[in-house]
């Protein structure tokens, strides 16, 4: 087996794709989470401070609404209003239908998971035990929740062995999974997540996220997520709600909507400078018109080393049809092909399940202009120019002027 | 009829001498403390493995009953101020070192690391940036330090009527005056509390880059 | 003759060793009203420590409370006390309680005030109830310090109740009072010796109860 295999292989891993696990939840899935109905909310506090300012948001029930925006405009305030760790001035919150404050506090607590920034993890607690609190709090018996905690040690990604330590003894991404561990324990319909991945180092912070959504696709929760980070908001949020400064509602919208159409100047700003490159993640690279004519294995005869309409460069792949990189055509010699003198062929995407992101980012970083797809045992489907690339971003936009108007949603769904 | 603040004759000082001969018994030995406690602190915190047989040493010492100490001094110092002062130094140093040690320890290590980026050298650091920073403990320890210095002077009295105003207490019992034992205790509890504020007074003034409490939410 | 000689001869002395005066009868003495001292204080310093800390309010009425408490002379209040109660236990555990309860106090408020807060906040988001949190959150983790407060006031109350015996009370003072009037130095330094070594053996008793109540996982970042 070697290295190129292995990379392959990860990147076929299932949902971290947001083209398939990011839509509405999928048929099939009995529904689990509920609907959070915020109705025209104020917090003022006494010193005058208004750190939530009429604000009205349906949260949908199974999938992820991302509450986002700078500090100060009462994203976390809102998010712990929804289990009452703050109470609301004025306005109320529905669950269901039902208002959060005709349930017992800390019934409703128990009923919705909680991670918080640092995991906030109990230090004299083992891993099994932090998990295992919920449900003893619920009136489970010891060895069933200690069994139930272990059995989401695995859904969380965590080692087994890991049970009996104690926090101190694990890395922040690690203390941060038995966090979100610890919220699922219980099995609520709605998990609450305040900053939860701002601790802990990009690469981490990507895993992260990355398991919270292939969670999530298998769980199907009503989650509320706050961040700072746009790019966090747009990756894992079903829906976006930014929010400005003294806690009003700048604009609730499915990601795509946001890049494409922002309402304001405060949301473009917040958005950064590169939202139309990010907005290419909703848009699937599946229809994309591959060639194959200049793709040839590195046994190739000059016959067919001839035969190549003119193309620039030939894609040299392997016997198993991986790629191996690109030469050009005047310069490759039937039967004695030296790999180590190939242009290096950046990085490829696989049609379907990858974005026009990844296929023009792809074209980008290839010397030659040129993208390469390929399957998800990483052998060679075909290859792609700029240009083909630029005409399907063209077409997409074009498809989605002439639809619905600006209903991204759809687009961003589209399988 | 004999006052609240006539003290016998016997005592040879009026109610005022006593209380500064009470503050030099219990006030002394703290300055002392001090004064010895720095060097030993900042040895600890030096030399880490230090500690450790420091705060065994200290916590034997403080273990020894005050009584029991003055008893064992009047071998070599007789019945006189020393055998009071001397064990209260020895309190002193036992409180004050590791709050010196915690405090100076305190001091965030990016501090330091900048300290030493802008070449101030290991003594300019101590005094310009360890010591500041450590005075908030070192108070601390010194407020602690001193009013329990102040408390067992009297005890002072056991050994000799050595012990300031604690000596009223055995004139109490003498003359049937019960209204002195009341003016000893109070009277040192009183000293006691006005040393604290003052104390509490002199950090204020010397940590005016602290937070005052209620400034900020 | 040395300190050491004093011990010696002390504790050589079979006639130390029984009866009403024996060493065994005032260590018991000693032992029982400390204990007792140490237990009235924590039933109103750990309760009343741990509320406020929990609450994080009232620190600074806390800190007057315990100044107040320190700055009561033990032996002043001690001689006072017998002046207008008479002998019995009450004049002596008035001033071994004020001795104690403010280290107690004072590193139980402390101790649960500087409890980590998000831990706390999850818990209360994941719905325990005050209480639970107190105890099964910022107990465990603030129990280094609640029991070094404790500590602290156990050794001062062992070492300070042999002045009980100037008021005509038992435990390892008496040797200390008597030696002292009969000029008996071996009597001053066999009970010296003795107090010395009963606060080292609290010490080692709190030192042992730390070991076993103290998570691992608490214990290591102490």
């Amino acid at each position: 087996m070697n290295a190129g295999r292995a990379r392959a292989s990860e990147l076929l891993k299932p949902p971290p794709s947001r083209l398939s696990g990011n839509g509405q939840a999928p048929p099939n899935r009995r529904k689990r989470g509920v609907l959070i109905r915020i109705e025209s909310v104020t917090k003022r506090y006494p010193d005058g401070t208004v750190a939530v300012d009429g604000l009205s948001l349906e949260i949908p029930d199974g999938a992820i609404t991302v509450l986002v925006g700078p500090s100060g405009c009462g994203k976390t305030t809102t998010l712990r209003m929804v289990n009452r760790m703050v109470e609301p001035t004025e306005g109320r919150i529905l669950l269901d239908g039902e208002d959060i404050r005709q349930r017992p506090v800390n019934t409703l607590r128990r009923s919705m998971g909680y991670v918080i920034q640092n995991a906030g993890l109990f230090q004299h607690r083992t891993i099994l035990d932090n998990i295992a609190t919920v449900p003893r709090l619920l009136g489970w018996g010891r060895r069933k929740a200690r069994a139930r905690a272990a059995e989401l040690m695995e859904r969380v990604g965590l080692d087994a062995s890991l049970g009996k330590r104690y926090p101190y003894q694990l890395s922040g991404g690690q203390q941060q999974r038995v966090g979100v561990a610890r919220a699922l324990a219980a099995d609520p319909p709605v998990l609450l997540m305040d900053e939860p991945f701002s601790a802990v180092d990009p690469v981490v912070r990507k895993g992260l996220q990355d398991e919270l959504l292939r969670i999530q696709d298998e769980l199907g929760k009503t989650i509320v997520f706050v961040t700072h980070d746009i790019d966090e908001a747009v990756k894992l949020g079903t829906m976006v709600a930014v929010l400005r400064t003294g806690g009003r509602l700048a604009q609730f919208a499915p990601p795509a909507e946001l890049l494409s159409a922002p309402a304001d100047a405060f949301v473009e700003d917040f958005l950064g400078a590169d939202r139309g490159i990010r907005r290419l993640s909703f848009f699937p690279s599946a229809g994309l018109a591959l060639e194959t004519g200049p793709v040839v294995p590195i046994d190739a005869d000059a016959a067919r080393l001839g035969s190549h309409d003119g193309a620039p460069y030939l894609l040299v792949t392997d016997a198993d049809g991986r790629p191996l990189g690109w030469g050009e055509p005047g310069r490759l010699t039937a039967g004695a092909v030296e790999r180590e003198h190939l242009l290096p062929y950046g990085r490829p995407f696989v049609p379907g399940s990858d974005s026009l992101r990844t296929a023009l980012d792809g074209s980008v970083l290839s010397p030659t202009g040129w993208a390469v797809a390929v399957d998800g045992e990483g052998r060679t489907v075909g290859v792609v120019s700029q240009q083909v690339i630029g005409e399907a971003i063209r077409a997409a936009h074009s498809r989605l002027a002439d639809g619905a108007a600006g209903d991204a949603a759809d687009a961003g769904a589209a399988r | 009829m004999t006052g609240f603040f006539d003290i016998p004759s016997d005592l040879q000082h009026s109610w005022l001498g006593l209380v500064g001969l009470h503050l030099r018994e219990a006030l002394l030995p703290v300055l002392a403390g001090l004064v010895l406690s720095l060097p030993v602190a900042q040895l600890c915190v030096r030399f880490r493995w230090f500690y450790a047989p420091v705060f065994g040493v200290t916590t034997v010492l403080y273990a020894v009953p005050s009584l029991a100490f003055f008893v064992l001094l009047i071998d070599y110092t007789g019945m006189t101020e020393s055998t009071v002062m001397i064990p209260l130094a020895v309190y002193s140093l036992v409180v004050l070192v590791p709050a010196i040690v915690d405090g100076v320890r305190s001091v965030p290590p990016e501090t330091l690391a900048a300290a030493t980026a802008m070449g101030l050298g290991p003594v300019r650091r101590y005094l310009q940036v360890q010591l500041p920073i450590a005075v908030p403990a070192i108070i601390a320890g010194l407020r602690v330090a001193a009013v329990s210095s102040i408390s067992l002077v009297s005890i002072g009295m056991l050994i000799g009527n050595q012990g300031a105003l604690g000596n009223l207490l055995n004139d109490a019992q003498i003359y049937h005056r019960p209204e002195l034992a009341v003016n000893s205790v109070v009277t040192t509890a009183a000293l006691g509390i006005l040393v604290d504020a003052l104390l509490v007074l002199v950090r204020t003034l010397l940590t005016p880059w602290m937070p005052r409490k209620g400034a900020s939410r | 003759m040395t300190v050491i000689d004093f011990a010696r001869a002390f504790f050589g002395d079979s006639a130390h060793w029984h009866g009403e005066d024996g060493i065994p009868h005032r260590v018991v003495q000693h032992l029982l009203y400390s204990a007792e001292a140490l237990a009235i204080a924590a039933a109103i310093g750990l309760p009343v420590g741990l509320l406020t800390g929990h609450h994080r309010r009232g620190g600074n009425t806390l800190a007057l409370v315990a100044t107040a408490a320190r700055a009561l002379p033990t032996f002043g209040l001690l001689v006072l006390m017998f002046t207008w109660l008479g002998f019995g236990l009450v004049p002596v555990m008035i001033p071994l309680v004020a001795l104690a309860v403010p280290p107690v106090l004072v590193t139980a408020y402390e101790a649960v005030r500087s409890v980590d807060p998000p831990p706390v906040d999850a818990a209360r988001g994941m719905g325990m109830s005050e209480t639970r949190i107190l105890l099964q959150v910022e107990l465990p983790v603030a129990l280094p310090l609640v029991l070094s407060g404790l500590r602290t006031a156990a050794v001062q109350v062992v070492s300070t109740a042999t002045i009980a015996a100037y008021v005509s009370f038992g435990g390892l003072g008496r040797y200390i009072i008597d030696g002292l009037a009969q000029k008996d130095y071996e009597k001053v330094v066999g009970g010296a010796t003795l107090v010395v070594g009963l606060a080292l053996a609290t010490l080692a008793v709190f030192w042992a109860v730390a070991r076993i109540a103290v998570s691992p996982g608490v214990r290591r970042s102490h």
